[in-house]
């Protein structure tokens, strides 16, 4: 619950860092890290602008955008029931969609681009998503975030690899989601260029107050599942990832410029590759429990209407079960390796 | 048959030859000569059509020519690209039809006129201006794309329409010259001032010029860290736009403390130049140039070095060389695909005319450090030569009769020509400006032929070209 009152309070403070960050890397003072909350009120006051060639979509997509994300703050932090991972990515994408449509709704060439952009370019991180929770998932016969983070150690191996491809393809889907350098860039005026500022152009007021929080809100909804996955109950560590992961944003978009259109396709299918990574080490942890004499046993187990709910029993011996198999065999080390490799070709050929 | 004249030389108007329409034409194919100024002033009742043209490239020889046309002539456009603006302008402000022009639209009028439009239904309009964010300037994109690709882009303009040359030709003066393009005060006021003191035969003293020199190559260095700067800051390299920002400021202040103006306004007079440049300041334009050149190295390397930042201007938006030349591209634009065009050759014949080749982005990007470090060491030669006292006497302004003028600077975009003709009574008749855009637009239009559309913004700052000159 206190991680989620955080997420409602921070995320300007979020925004603030970045930009702070970003200013003293080029050498200016900038702005207080709390300007973003001062932005944001002086928003709120302010009346709004309605175009005569939109209809009530464009008004209430805003607001549902945002409500979109406190829900899925909530699905984080709160409420956890099985399955709850899968309704919090599509509470995501219901918030993306009505902010496209919003944007269609106004009929301008240029939305219509943003829009078409937005979609394409997220469409492909949604499956990253979801092949990583749904891996992790599968390992521990977990079914909700909350036991989900409570498997995550790193006591071996393996899950110190998953740990960290799992927290590196977060960090670019960040990134994206947030609409950031090098995705995109959220400080040009060249609505040409633009992915996610050119579908708000025509919001003003309050309506774009409250895009403005939900875009924060979104990245640090993200950023709390990186700190789940890391430091699961420490609010002092949660607190540390945050400011760490927002440095770490004013730093990128200080020293990379943005990347071509055409190539921030192969920048998301970098992101692909990893969640693939995490499923072959989840697939290969899976295959080597069942091995030690129960090797068919894990089909039973699958993800169904007839499986109970999940078994602690079963999450609590996983680790122990990795770390006998792998003193006898070293096949998950070579595959460590192979895909360490393997990463570290797909991103140089795809960031050049 | 043509005269030869030298830049800024005044000849009178008798002298320059009339030919007929024809063996014009025959002369301006675009393989051999290019045209600096093209343009009709009505005489006594005829129009009389002028046309100051110069061999193709490395060229320090100008050559005038005219002829007389009633209510209309034979386009030359389909022989020389480069004239298809130059013609309709004719066509704009005269009504003399350019038969066989390809595409009559107008050059600064809006008034009903529709844009390109595609019958596929898989192109669609973007629609870009007049009104843009931030200070850029107002002028009107139409792009036709099928989704991200540009099929075609057509630029218009005439929305800063003032008057320019009208103004000049009732009111002269070097505050209004200096005014018509903010980021090329000093080409403006430096090629007004050369014309008008060629018409009036007033000689300026050494030292005045040298000073007028440096002013031009300190706006040179100014504007271009500024684009520098520009263009780190549209592909989203923040670090490089702060670096460049900054370091254009050390050179427009030192031009505030050489004539309080980080523009140079005010500086140039008619008859030389309102403010001396002592030793003091002479050291202290040496070190600033020390320092900027220091700093721009390292930004420079740095981003040259930078695999994000040259993967987005590397191949963007090329120009070949073909089409450069045939559309008749000038200035830095044109050097940028390795075509040598160089106003400053007209004066000094041992200029040297650097080029870059490639015609993309990076190409325009390269350039401009190339001329930076170029024009540091051409102030470092000038200063070292400067000696004694500007003579701050003015002179007294009286214009030749019936005489005819033209000057030509490289401003720090290109070629910058001003072509003045006075009538009988020593007045002006006429006041002809062109500025390198007027040359280089089309050529944006073509780089971005077939590019992405998110790759225009930052293919049009390479390009940097000016609104309100061409508008004028």
């Amino acid at each position: 619950m206190m991680r989620f009152l955080l997420l409602l309070i921070l995320p300007f403070l979020f925004t603030g860092l970045i930009n702070k960050t970003k200013a003293l890397v080029s050498g200016r003072k900038g702005a207080s890290v709390f300007q973003p909350y001062f932005d944001f009120i002086k928003l709120l006051k302010k009346g709004i602008v309605i175009s005569e060639t939109t209809s009530f979509i464009f008004q209430i997509a805003p607001s549902i955008n945002l409500a979109c994300m406190i829900l899925a703050g909530l699905l984080l932090c709160v409420f956890h029931f099985e399955g709850d991972f899968i309704l919090f990515a599509y509470v995501l994408a219901l918030g993306k969609f009505f902010t496209v449509i919003g944007a269609m709704d106004t009929g301008s060439s240029f939305e219509g681009m943003g829009a078409s952009r937005e979609v394409s370019y997220t469409s492909l991180v949604e499956p990253a998503f979801f092949i990583i929770i749904s891996s992790i998932c599968a390992i521990g016969h977990v079914y909700s975030f909350d036991s989900l983070f409570k498997i995550l150690s790193f006591n071996h191996m393996t899950w110190v690899l998953i740990v960290i491809l799992s927290v590196v393809a977060l960090f670019l889907m960040i990134l994206v989601e947030g609409s950031r350098t090098p995705v995109d860039d959220p400080t040009t005026h060249l609505e040409l260029t633009m992915i996610h500022e050119v579908m708000v152009l025509d919001n003003s007021g309050v309506d774009l107050g409250f895009i403005f929080y939900a875009n924060a809100l979104k990245m640090l909804i993200f950023t709390t599942l990186i700190a789940s996955i890391l430091t699961p109950h420490s609010l002092w560590g949660y607190m540390v990832v945050l400011f760490i992961i927002a440095v770490l944003i004013g730093i990128i978009e200080s020293i990379t410029a943005r990347l071509r259109l055409t190539h921030i396709i192969e920048y998301t299918f970098i992101l692909i590759t990893l969640a693939l990574m995490v499923m072959a080490l989840a697939l290969l942890t899976m295959y080597e429990t069942g091995a030690k004499g129960r090797k068919y046993d894990y089909f039973s187990n699958l993800p169904c209407a007839t499986s109970p709910s999940f078994s602690v029993a079963k999450a609590r011996r996983l680790p122990v079960a990795v770390h006998l198999l792998t003193s006898e065999t070293d096949t998950t080390a070579k595959l460590g390796k192979a895909v360490f490799s393997s990463y570290a070709g797909v991103s140089s050929g795809g960031m050049i | 048959m043509y005269l030869e004249i030298k830049n800024n030389q005044t000849v009178n108007k008798a002298d320059i030859p009339i030919d007929s329409f024809k063996n014009i034409k025959k002369d301006l194919d675009f393989k051999k000569m290019r045209v600096v100024q093209f343009f009709v002033n009505p005489e006594n009742g005829k129009n009389r059509l002028y046309c100051v043209f110069t061999g193709n490239e490395s060229t320090k020889r100008l050559f005038v020519v005219s002829c007389y046309v009633e209510n209309s002539f034979e386009s030359i456009t389909p022989i020389n690209l480069a004239l298809h603006l130059f013609e309709r302008e004719i066509y704009e402000n005269f009504e003399i039809k350019p038969i066989g022009h390809p595409w009559i639209k107008p050059v600064r009028k809006q008034d009903n006129y529709e844009f390109l439009k595609s019958d596929d239904m898989q192109t669609h309009e973007v629609a870009v201006g007049p009104v843009h964010a931030g200070i850029i300037e107002s002028g009107h994109f139409r792009f036709l794309c099928n989704s991200e690709r540009i099929n075609h882009l057509e630029v218009q303009l005439g929305y800063q329409h003032r008057g320019a040359e009208k103004m000049l030709k009732i009111a002269p003066s070097i505050q209004l010259a200096e005014s018509i393009c903010g980021d090329s005060t000093i080409a403006y006021a430096l090629t007004f001032a050369h014309a008008i003191e060629s018409l009036s035969n007033i000689k300026v003293d050494k030292k005045s010029e040298i000073i007028r020199l440096i002013a031009l190559e300190l706006e040179r260095i100014a504007i271009h860290i500024g684009d520098l700067g520009g263009i780190a800051e549209d592909i989203a390299y923040k670090i490089g736009s702060a670096v460049f920002g900054v370091t254009r400021t050390l050179v427009i202040n030192t031009m505030q403390e050489i004539c309080g103006n980080r523009f140079g306004k005010g500086l140039i007079k008619i008859d030389g130049v309102n403010f001396d440049i002592d030793t003091k300041i002479g050291e202290k334009i040496l070190s600033m140039l020390d320092e900027v050149q220091k700093r721009v190295d390292k930004m420079m390397k740095a981003m040259n070095n930078n695999t994000s930042v040259l993967s987005r201007l590397e191949k963007t938006a090329i120009v070949s060389i073909k089409h450069a030349k045939e559309i008749g591209m000038v200035g830095m634009a044109a050097r940028a695909c390795n075509v040598k065009i160089d106003a400053r050759k007209f004066d000094d014949e041992n200029f040297e005319i650097l080029t870059t080749g490639g015609g993309d982005v990076h190409s325009r990007f390269y350039i401009r450090y190339v001329e930076i470090k170029q024009s540091k060491k051409i102030i470092e030669n000038l200063l070292e030569k400067l000696e004694g006292e500007i003579n701050l006497e003015r002179q007294f302004v009286n214009l030749a009769p019936n005489s005819f003028v033209t000057s030509i600077t490289e401003s720090w975009r290109g070629e910058l020509a001003h072509t003045v003709i006075t009538d009988e009574k020593g007045n002006i008749e006429t006041y002809k400006i062109k500025d390198p855009s007027f040359n280089n637009w089309l050529g944006l239009a073509i780089a971005n032929r077939n590019g992405q559309i998110s790759n225009f913004p930052v293919c049009n700052k390479s390009f940097n070209l000016s609104y309100c000159g061409f508008d004028l």
